[in-house]
């Protein structure tokens, strides 16, 4: 039965990484933090995007949890990405956040930029359930002006309706 | 800017023509019954004493016949179907010739250059009914403000035929909505008088610029800018261009958390403090900020969102938008925030509450199923709804000065996502039309008029 639960809310994921642009894969483990130093891969290429950066972070963790009409509530699954969130953060002590609070276009301006803030909240009070420091954590508001994905449609209102978490400040950016 | 000094030299009325009276109605426009009786005017080229006079006449008489028609109170007559060639304003018109046109009222007007250069403008309003002269007047003015001297002869006889003030001689300023190279989305504060003229922008494309609001002497806006990264309240100086954000200071000695977000601020009618919503700890509160002292004031403690925040006309109570009651509603409550009141109980999202200048009701925008209506209440909360417009999407709901004209964002679906328009709709629920901004537009304030 667990596992039922598990797979759907596993597939859940993955429909919603689908939708969205960036791979948020949610199906993925949280790997351990690697070294600093970019593996040798023989090429100039690196393998994979740099341990410690937002790159890496949204990877691994994955940097958006989403939110129902008009909710601010979180989801399972939002609560499963926030906890791998908290866990490469964890891994990476130095690593400072944004999270930022997105509406989709279904609400009128002002509305939208409370409730964005209050998506934004509702993140950061979960990282910090998890054990992150809430210096480490500053929050904004976006309401719906900056949407990830600008057509109109349900497609779209459901990728806008999210809490984006991006590193800001790190030993190990650049 | 220079200012338009309008002089209001002579009142050209007591040239007494009794006419042949018949005992009958004065004239006057039905505002209660909306658009089914437009008042047909007459509107022949304002003369001029030269070439150059006379072009400048048509001119204005373009602006006014435009001012008039967008009102939907009035139906200017074509010129084509005049009778009578109007060469001299101070003669009586043949009122049989334009009674014929079934031109209820006739505007004649002149334009004479004076060797300095100014603009004499005078003209007479008459009632092709009774043959009677409803106004007479004349303005003095240097040339370059011919338009805003064309908008004061429509705000005359406006208010002489409807007995409410005109609305003509104002700016709008409003988001002017672009996409980048990327497609996202640019906005930034533009401003243009009222019918679309003169158009220019207040603030780069750097950051976005939101939610404007005008003081009651026109000089200043305030408005939601992301200049530091998130919503912040600013005040901008519309004469020199100066602006600055408003509370950080305040916020740190009321408190508050200074990284949180501060949004629209709207003015008290006397221009001394503003009604502002503010993030604290725990959801958005309404806050006052006097001007002069620089203090914030926390009127409301919910840990509901309370956002949106405007005076009543009379300075003594603010309406808001609240989350408290689960989804978001419309109350009402004192300036010191004791007598909070509900004045909304329908189904559906209730935002955007903005208190009309005549004091009596409330515009705000409703968003119930997948539509979204501009509606007014009674702002006692008595009676019920009124619905003006429905549609994809509605925001910002704008008073015109008089209270008789609302302006607000209009989205609709296309292709490439949502299109945003100003429309404006007269409160008895006609009169639909797109205000005249050259792209897409949103987030209008109506300025007073300009004196």
């Amino acid at each position: 039965m667990k596992i039922r639960l598990l797979a759907i809310a596993a597939l859940g994921a993955f429909a919603t990484a689908c939708a969205s642009t960036p791979p948020a894969d949610d199906t993925t483990p949280v790997e351990p933090p690697r070294s600093v130093e970019p593996a040798d891969t023989g090429s100039n290429q690196p393998a994979g995007p740099i341990p410690g950066t937002t790159e890496h972070f949204v990877q691994t963790a994955g940097d958006r949890v989403f939110f129902d009409l008009d909710r601010n509530d979180l989801s399972a699954e939002g609560r499963e990405t926030l906890r791998r969130q908290a866990a490469w953060l964890a891994s990476y002590p130095d690593a400072r956040i944004l999270i930022a609070g997105n509406c989709d276009e279904r609400g009128t301006r002002e509305y939208n930029l409370a409730l964005g803030a209050r998506r934004a909240n509702a993140a950061r009070s979960y990282l910090v359930s998890q054990g992150v420091d809430p210096s480490r954590i500053s929050t904004t508001s976006y309401g719906k002006e900056r949407p990830s994905c600008t057509q109109s449609g349900e497609r779209c209102w459901a990728i806008n309706r999210n809490a984006t978490t991006s590193i800001v400040g790190s030993s190990y950016t650049n | 800017m220079s200012r338009l000094i309008a002089v209001f030299t002579a009142v050209l009325a007591s040239l007494a023509f009794a006419g042949l009276a018949v005992a009958q109605e004065p004239l006057r426009v039905d505002v209660t019954r909306g658009n089914l009786d437009p008042l047909p005017i007459a509107l022949p080229d304002f003369v001029g004493s030269s070439d150059e006079a006379a072009a400048r006449g048509a001119d204005i008489t373009r602006v006014v016949t435009n001012d008039l028609a967008s009102s939907g109170l009035f139906a200017p007559v074509d010129q084509a179907a005049y009778i009578e060639d109007i060469e001299n304003i101070d003669l009586r018109p043949r009122f049989s010739d334009w009674r014929v046109i079934d031109a209820s009222a006739l505007l004649v007007g002149s334009v004479t250059i004076q060797e300095d250069g100014r603009l004499v403008v005078a003209f007479r309003l008459w009632d092709t009914r009774l043959e009677e002269q409803l106004l007479g007047l004349q303005y003095r003015t240097a040339p370059e403000n011919w338009r805003r001297v064309a908008h004061r002869v429509a705000d005359e006889v406006y208010e002489r035929l409807t007995g409410e003030e005109g609305y003509f001689n104002t700016r709008i300023v409003y988001v002017s909505e672009g996409r980048g190279s990327d497609g996202e989305p640019l906005r930034q504060l533009a401003w243009m008088d009222q019918d679309g003229a003169n158009p220019s922008f207040l603030t780069d494309r750097s950051y976005m610029a939101l939610l404007p609001n005008y003081s009651p002497n026109s000089q200043e806006i305030t408005y939601v800018s992301f200049l530091d990264g998130q919503a912040t309240t600013y005040l901008y100086d519309l004469e020199t261009g100066r602006q600055e954000a408003l509370f950080s200071s305040a916020m740190r000695q009321a408190g508050l958390n200074p990284d949180g977000q501060s949004l629209s601020a709207r003015f008290s009618p006397d221009g001394e403090r503003l009604a502002v919503s503010i993030q604290g700890r725990s959801g958005h509160d309404v806050h006052l900020f006097d001007l002069r002292t620089r203090n914030l004031t926390q009127l409301t403690q919910h840990p509901a969102d309370d956002v949106e925040p405007s005076f009543a006309p009379d300075g003594e109570r603010i309406v808001f938008s609240s989350s408290r009651g689960g989804g978001s509603q419309l109350y009402t409550m004192n300036v010191d925030g004791t007598d909070v009141q509900r004045i909304t109980f329908g189904d559906g999202i209730y935002t955007t509450p903005v208190w009309s200048p005549r004091g009596d009701l409330i515009a705000f925008t409703k968003q119930s199923g997948g539509t979204f209506s501009l509606g007014v209440v009674r702002a006692d909360g008595s009676g019920i709804e009124r619905i003006l417009f429905e549609g994809y999407f509605v925001d910002t709901p704008a008073w015109s000065p008089n209270g008789r004209v609302l302006l607000f964002t209009r989205g609709e679906p296309r292709s490439d996502g949502t299109r945003y328009e100003i429309w404006s709709i007269d409160l008895a629920g006609f009169n639909l039309r797109r205000l005249a901004t050259g792209g897409m537009a949103s987030d209008p304030a109506w300025s007073p008029l300009i004196e």
